[in-house]
């Protein structure tokens, strides 16, 4: 996945949270050759305009990925199980972020 | 010298010496070492170039006779600019570019630290706006600095190089006149030489991380208080200033 080979450096995928307590979304990813200078281009790629408050930097070759061929084993037998799907629950409203 | 004249001064020296570093680091624009620290170093100049549009209109302001931040950038002359001599110091490699951003990065957090408690409101809401952008700038600039140190042989001896060229700029940065003596009884400006030692504090800490050495040679460049600069400004302001001084009118 991370591409070593070129003089840029390894790459870092970066995760930005909005707000406290919300989830940390993937947002894209950059070159650096260590953790600070990764957590500092990821603040100047991507936060630069109000888009978050927290900032998480993971090196690209440290996520497991699946692969496509995965898609039928990982994903489809839960096309047919409606019961998996929480759907028959009403969420209170007090719960945020669901 | 009356307070209004000192102050018009005073704001000259701190916006011209962040829109030289701006307009210095601009010019690695889509040339830096690779696309992320490209952006990085022109994102630091766009902030110097934010604090000096702020000081510089705020020196018309305070000088009465109609010029805009327009108008002190692009129509005056190398012998009315005061800016730190540091601050037009040629790019050269990464390394020079880096080591003058780290010292004038150090300033500038202790300088506008304590100039936030100016009595002068203007210039303590400047401050205070700036010290945020300063203080990342500075993490950015010692972080460089201590990699390239300890990075290879090659990276290494080229911040050496730097150090060489660029430590006689520093002294100049803490020189007082009588700018300075006619604003600190009001309480608008600060005392340089309390910021000396928090500088060389930093400095030091950095540069001994980074396994550098300060240059044995103490020798000290001055002349910006005196509106006297290197070779370089000359060069800087006929390129920065071309446009508005050929075509006088020309808006966005």
């Amino acid at each position: 996945m991370a591409n070593t080979k070129d003089s840029q450096g390894p790459l870092w995928e970066v995760f930005v949270q909005k707000k406290s307590g919300q989830p940390f979304v993937h947002c894209g990813n950059l070159h650096a050759f260590d953790k600070e200078m990764a957590l500092q281009n990821a603040r100047d790629l991507y936060t630069r305009r109000n888009e978050g408050t927290a900032l998480w930097v993971v090196p690209s070759d440290a996520i497991v990925s699946s692969s496509p061929e995965d898609i039928g084993p990982f994903f489809e037998p839960a096309n047919d199980k409606v019961f998996r799907h929480p759907t028959f629950y009403k969420i209170p409203d007090a719960i945020k972020h669901m | 010298m009356t307070t209004k004249e000192a102050l018009f001064k005073y704001l000259l020296r701190l916006g011209d010496t962040s829109m030289i570093l701006a307009q210095r680091n601009a010019e690695w624009c889509g040339h830096g070492p690779f696309l992320e620290e490209d952006l990085a170093l022109t994102n630091i100049s766009l902030d110097l170039l934010g604090q000096a549009n702020s000081i510089l209109q705020y020196a018309g302001q305070v000088e009465g006779k109609g010029r805009t931040e327009d108008d002190l950038a692009f129509h005056r002359t190398e012998r009315e600019y005061y800016n730190h001599l540091i601050a037009e110091q040629a790019n050269g490699d990464y390394a020079k570019t880096i080591l003058r951003q780290f010292f004038c990065d150090a300033f500038d957090f202790y300088f506008y630290s304590e100039l936030v408690k100016s009595k002068d409101e203007m210039l303590a809401a400047i401050s205070a706006k700036s010290i945020k952008e300063i203080t990342y700038h500075l993490r950015h600039s010692s972080s460089w600095v201590e990699r390239l140190g300890n990075g290879t042989d090659e990276s290494h001896s080229r911040m050496e190089k730097a150090m060489d060229e660029l430590w006689r700029f520093t002294g100049e940065m803490f020189e007082m006149n009588e700018v300075d003596s006619v604003l600190i009884k009001e309480g608008i400006a600060i005392d340089l030489n309390a910021v000396r030692p928090k500088w060389e504090n930093k400095v030091k800490e950095v540069l001994e991380k980074a396994t550098l050495k300060i240059p044995a040679n103490t020798f000290m460049q001055r002349g910006s208080r005196d509106a006297k600069h290197t070779e370089h400004l000359g060069f800087i302001l006929s390129e920065m200033q071309s446009l508005p001084r050929s075509l006088p009118d020309a808006k966005w």
